[in-house]
């Protein structure tokens, strides 16, 4: 019962089919034994709440685990991140979080970046329910802020 | 004088939804396409012409500052003012209007007291109750005063339907208990606490009730005399008024022994270079130039429901609220959070989906035109008592139909079919 006098049409944008996907099956959800970064992230807003773990070797992710509860964008957002993360250097996964900031603020990325981030570009969507942005970015946000401190140490 | 038509003489009013509904002119809106079903009156309420009217009547004719000017404008605006405080005393049934404190909204009440009252009256060891389904704005000052104080914050436990263990109080309250602070309908669960039977405990052991009363005064007759209250706080606009403004009702000995809780204008009856002394009641709580528009606005919003009766206004939510639980009930994969009988609860209707998260609902809900919160409800640790991080909700008001319950309760079934297309 899409679309036509409800006006769910609309969502389409929003929950497209790689995003429905990724919320109903969501990916490398097993925990990481012995992860150099471990975190919990939330959105007081909405009470979303994620853990991510990390394995870094030879700074590049070798292994990733997300858990969490939250809506359908915030779900699908962990789990699309969780496969671009794997095998990538910590020096890529940060590229991609800027490229899904740009993304998501509405700013133009270069068809290289869109390479990069693949499926992932759907939740370009994102940006028509301003609102729910905040969904689509907190575990990207959460996670680059952990690599970060974790590359500092 | 501008105010002369919302002024004393209030005449009743018919219930009769479709003439409300015609004063809001926000109902006219469509909101992505669709006609507006505005279920989010338990966070603010819409406003009628004639609140709006007030406002802006204020601004047009009697603008001035109060309590100061010889000049014809800050007298009327003076008038208009007190007028206002006077009608808010009357609909609370104050014994006095002196009692009634202007305040940004309830938070700003709630914490007055903290700092005040609270601030003077604790000591190490003492005790604060409260419920485990308060606001944020009746845990966080207590909390935070108790830490300063080393006093401790006890909570009355409830039952899976969210009613009140009244039995077990007398257990929580004790003679290290100087004030009890509940709230008189839950802002989640939509339970209708027993403010009454708290204060005779409270009063019991020589501590005072305060009653968070932001979800009820809007609602239904509140007496702060029946309930043998102490402190009362509650906000203009969830009751039609406007934002920026709400009331700290106390008893008048009460206020007149506590310290001031800012200093400033209006507030001092004498200032030498030395020192000062404060002002008489209520203006000794209302340093500054106050909030002169809003408290207008708010005698309007008194008008409006006062005409309405609040026993009329308390039957059509309740009407309302049961017939939405039955439908709401009906569907398979929700559950209703809170008092599962609605002769027990208020027009909120909090709830889990069990396969759709409640932003994704309130999303798609929107798209429908329909607005409902969606959120922890600035109640995070109730909400997670139920093993949920969000919960949805609709909460009702005097414009609210069976039609627009029927709206809402298809959005939620367009939903479904939705997300498992």
């Amino acid at each position: 019962m899409t679309g036509g006098m409800s006006g769910l049409g609309e969502m389409d944008e929003l929950y497209e089919a790689i995003i429905l996907d990724h919320y109903r099956s969501p990916r490398n959800t097993a925990p990481v034994e012995g992860a150099d970064v471990d975190l919990e992230v939330n959105n007081p807003f909405c009470g979303d709440e994620f853990h991510i773990q990390l394995k870094v070797e030879d700074d590049a992710v070798s292994e990733v685990g997300i858990t969490g509860r939250g809506c359908a964008i915030s779900q699908a957002s962990a789990s699309l991140l969780a496969e671009l993360v794997k095998g990538k250097s910590t020096d890529q996964v940060h590229d991609a979080v800027d490229s899904i900031r740009r993304l998501l603020k509405g700013e133009e990325i270069t068809d290289e970046e869109a390479d990069v981030l693949g499926d992932i570009e759907a939740l370009g969507g994102v940006r028509k329910f301003p609102v729910r942005v905040k969904c689509a970015l907190l575990s990207w946000v959460g996670l680059d802020d952990a690599l970060t401190e974790h590359l500092s140490k | 004088m501008s105010n002369s038509e919302s002024g004393s003489g209030v005449g009743s009013r018919a219930f009769d939804v479709d003439s409300i509904r015609a004063d809001f002119p926000i109902l006219n809106r469509k909101i992505n396409g669709q006609q507006l079903v505005y279920l989010d009156n338990a966070a603010t309420t819409q406003k009628p012409a004639q609140v709006i009217k007030s406002l802006t009547d204020y601004y047009e004719q009697t603008n001035a500052n109060v309590h100061r000017g010889v000049h014809t404008l800050s007298i009327e605006a003076t008038d208009g003012y007190e007028l206002a405080r006077t009608k808010v005393a009357k609909f609370i049934n104050a014994p006095r209007r002196e009692e009634v404190i202007w305040t940004r909204n309830t938070s700003e009440s709630l914490n007055l007291v903290a700092a005040t009252w609270a601030e003077a009256n604790l000591s190490e060891g003492d005790n604060i109750v409260i419920t485990m389904m308060e606001h944020h704005s009746n845990i966080v000052p207590w909390q935070q005063l108790a830490f300063k104080k080393g006093a401790e914050v006890r909570y009355l436990q409830h039952d899976d339907e969210g009613v009140i263990d009244i039995d077990g109080a007398g257990g929580v309250i004790d003679s290290r208990t100087k004030i009890v602070a509940a709230t008189h309908m839950s802002n989640v669960l939509g339970t209708i606490n027993p403010i009454a039977k708290l204060a005779e405990l409270a009063h019991d052991v020589g501590a005072l009730i305060l009653v968070d009363a932001a979800q009820s005064v809007p609602h239904m007759p509140v007496d702060v005399q029946a309930l043998d209250a102490d402190f009362l706080c509650f906000s203009a606009h969830k009751m039609l008024g406007p934002t920026g403004i709400g009331v700290l009702w106390g008893r008048y000995d009460l206020l007149e022994a506590m310290p001031p809780y800012m200093f400033g204008g209006d507030m001092i009856l004498e200032v030498t270079y030395e020192d000062a002394n404060w002002n008489d009641l209520p203006y000794k709580f209302e340093a500054g130039t106050p909030n002169i528009a809003d408290a207008f606005a708010t005698g309007a919003a008194v008008d409006y429901l006062s005409a309405l009766g609040m026993e009329n206004v308390w039957k059509h939510e309740q009407e309302l609220t049961a017939y939405a639980m039955e439908q709401v009930l009906s569907l398979d994969n929700v559950k209703v959070l809170g008092p599962q009988d609605p002769a027990l609860r208020g027009g909120v209707i909090s709830f889990i989906h069990d396969t759709i998260h409640p932003h994704d609902l309130g999303t798609a809900l929107d798209q429908q035109g329909i607005a409902i919160r969606t959120g922890h409800h600035c109640a995070m640790p109730l909400v997670r008592s139920y093993g949920v991080v969000a919960a949805a909700r609709a909460s009702f008001y005097i414009y609210n139909t069976k039609s627009e319950v029927d709206a809402f309760v298809n959005g939620i079934s367009e939903t479904e079919g939705y997300f498992s297309r």
